[in-house]
């Protein structure tokens, strides 16, 4: 089900969260909602949700106007940042919550929620207690919560951002796959780019309240609105007045026209790629990221003079 | 925790005379402990105790069969039996209130709810006489109809209601607190109206503190003697609790009667304590079980 909002403004007493943000999120897709804590992200997810009301504007779910419909009656499923698991139901009590207060019969019940814990792969905890569980299995369980009600809209609160790195990857890929198989409509949000990039076919930058743009992942990298968008999607290192992707800054051995001289302060190794940390003549540092190989072959160390040379570079007007 | 650890790895200190007084510390703290709680709640209660059979089984079993004892060991359970469930009904909804609602004048309620606490039970009492008394504000009304609060059993319960109505709500909001909404949340997007949230997710993640709530209003109702004293007129077999009974025996010079009486409150007492014993180890119990918060 698509979900459209329009002018949406919320404040929190003095605290501006959502200045006048207008979305449309096609049916079916998978979009993040990306920025820094403070940007109105959370806040969004929670309007489309119901669990917050808006100061102004409209929010429609499919061609319903919701904008005063309560959470139980909008059909959507919700994850919460820290899994908001029923701390005294075991897991199974958890996941059949849904399907219990729309009183579906107990043998359907048991069935979708053995289906279900198999699909999140921990059908062997139900009879656990949600604090019995680790971090990544209480995720689990919440999305298996979530989804039992077979809801048109899946909304998901930083739903990765408790877990540690290996356990955050695995289940990223894990929602992709999932969304690939169901096509249910999903808004996630979050503050990582990389996970954002990861996952989604949308990505909704935001930041003070404001939508800065709406793209897909390559999009955003590569077309970047305005300064912000540029230097949250991505790693972004500063040349006089632009900006340049660090992949984008040749270190040439020569002098060359458009090149300017600068000292290597730090060569570090980052597996397949390095990063080289550079000082130039005027004093400004700039960084540069080279394949390995490339950085052997032209000898990188510490102390050397090189010339650097950016690549691509963007100037954003001052707005 | 690192007592925990000491006593497992078997007190690892390297130097003895270190561990020697260490253990002498925790003996002396342990008996002062101890001696404190004996010379000061122990000791009276064993008194009572004593006293109550100083003359053998008979006189006991005499002061029990009086019809004033009889009558006064029901009025204060059915005083209780009433107040508890007001108090705890009320009790929650006020914390609730506290806790989850924004409105003026919020600060006002919070300090409004110690009231009970701060003010001496006479004086809530004698508030009491002056609102439902036959001079009061609603006392003459009521009276017209024929309904008596003061000198009377509704008046023994509002006292009473009055001084045990913080109980539930302070043991109830900070649990509030500490559980949050989110639980709620999640049971509002997955269908769950307000009601049954409440049901089926808020009360379960409180009960709690309402149970601790409730054992204290409990103990607090059987015990109270102050704001009762002044509203209940003090008419043997009519109008007396047990607190007011022990009393009116000791002034007839009945002391085993009183003794009895007083044994008797005790004992109420002590088992709403093991109650809360119960539950309290039930409760360490589970949460030694779940292991980590969360």
């Amino acid at each position: 089900m698509a979900i459209r909002v329009e002018g949406l403004v919320k404040r929190f007493g003095t605290f501006i969260a959502l200045d006048g943000v207008s979305l449309n999120v096609p049916d079916g897709e998978l979009t993040a909602l990306l920025g820094p804590s403070g940007s109105g992200k959370s806040t969004l997810l929670r309007i489309i949700a119901g669990l917050e009301t808006p100061d102004e504007g409209t929010v429609w779910l499919g061609d319903r106007d919701v904008t005063r419909v309560p959470p139980q009656q909008r059909g959507i499923g919700f994850v919460f940042q820290h899994y908001a698991p029923f701390k005294h139901m075991t897991v199974r009590d958890n996941v059949a919550f849904g399907l219990t207060i729309r009183k579906r019969p107990k043998a359907e019940i048991e069935r979708r929620v053995t289906e279900l814990l198999q699909l999140v792969q921990i059908e062997q905890f139900g009879d656990r207690y949600p604090a019995q569980l680790s971090g990544g299995q209480r995720q689990r369980m919440a999305l298996a919560r979530a989804l039992a009600v077979e809801p048109e809209v899946l909304l998901l609160d930083e739903p990765f951002g408790a877990l540690d790195a290996r356990v955050r990857k695995e289940l990223r890929a894990w929602l992709r796959r999932l969304h690939d198989e169901t096509h249910v409509t999903t808004v996630f949000v979050t503050h990582d780019q990389e996970e954002a990039m990861d996952v989604a076919d949308t990505i909704v930058v935001m930041d003070k309240g404001r939508i800065e743009q709406v793209g897909s992942p390559r999009n955003l990298y590569e077309h970047p609105a305005n300064e912000f968008v540029m230097s949250f999607v991505g790693p972004v290192t500063r040349v006089d007045q632009g900006w340049v992707r660090p992949h984008d800054l040749d270190i040439l051995m020569e002098p060359h026209e458009s090149a300017v001289e600068a000292m290597i302060e730090r060569v570090v190794y980052l597996g397949f790629e390095v990063r080289v940390e550079l000082v130039r003549t005027d004093g400004s540092h700039v960084w540069a990221q080279v394949p390995r190989e490339q950085a052997e072959e032209l000898e990188l160390e510490r102390g050397q003079i090189v010339y650097v040379r950016p690549g691509r570079a963007r100037v954003f007007s001052e707005e | 925790m690192t007592a925990v650890a000491t006593r497992v790895s078997g007190q690892p200190q390297p130097v003895v005379s270190n561990a020697r007084s260490a253990r002498a510390t925790k003996y002396i703290v342990r008996f002062v402990a101890l001696g404190y709680l004996l010379l000061l709640l122990a000791l009276p209660v064993m008194m009572v105790f004593y006293k109550t059979f100083e003359q053998g089984i008979e006189p006991v079993l005499k002061a029990l069969s009086r019809p004033g004892f009889q009558h006064a060991f029901w009025m204060t359970l059915t005083i209780t039996a009433i107040v508890v469930p007001i108090n705890t009904v009320f009790g929650v909804i006020t914390a609730l209130a506290m806790v989850r609602r924004e409105f003026r004048g919020k600060a006002l309620l919070n300090a409004l709810i110690d009231l009970p606490f701060a003010l001496s039970p006479i004086i809530i009492g004698l508030s009491l006489i002056l609102v439902w008394g036959k001079y009061g504000w609603f006392g003459p009304a009521l009276e017209g109809i024929g309904f008596q609060v003061i000198f009377a059993m509704p008046g023994m319960v509002l006292a009473t209601i009055f001084v045990s109505l913080p109980f539930v709500v302070r043991e109830v909001m900070p649990v509030l607190r500490e559980v949050g909404t989110d639980q709620e949340e999640a049971a509002y997007t997955l269908g769950a109206s307000d009601w049954r949230a409440f049901w089926r997710v808020t009360l379960p993640s409180i009960r709690w503190g309402v149970a601790y709530g409730i054992i204290l209003t409990t103990a607090r109702s059987l015990g109270e003697f102050g704001a009762v004293t002044i509203v209940s007129g003090r008419i043997t077999g009519k109008t007396e609790t047990l607190t007011l009974h022990v009393e009116e025996r000791i002034d007839s010079f009945d002391f085993v009667g009183a003794y009895t009486a007083s044994l008797v409150l005790a004992l109420m007492a002590i088992t709403v304590l093991l109650v809360m014993q119960l539950f309290e180890s039930g409760r360490l119990r589970r949460k030694g079980h779940d292991g980590h918060p969360g």
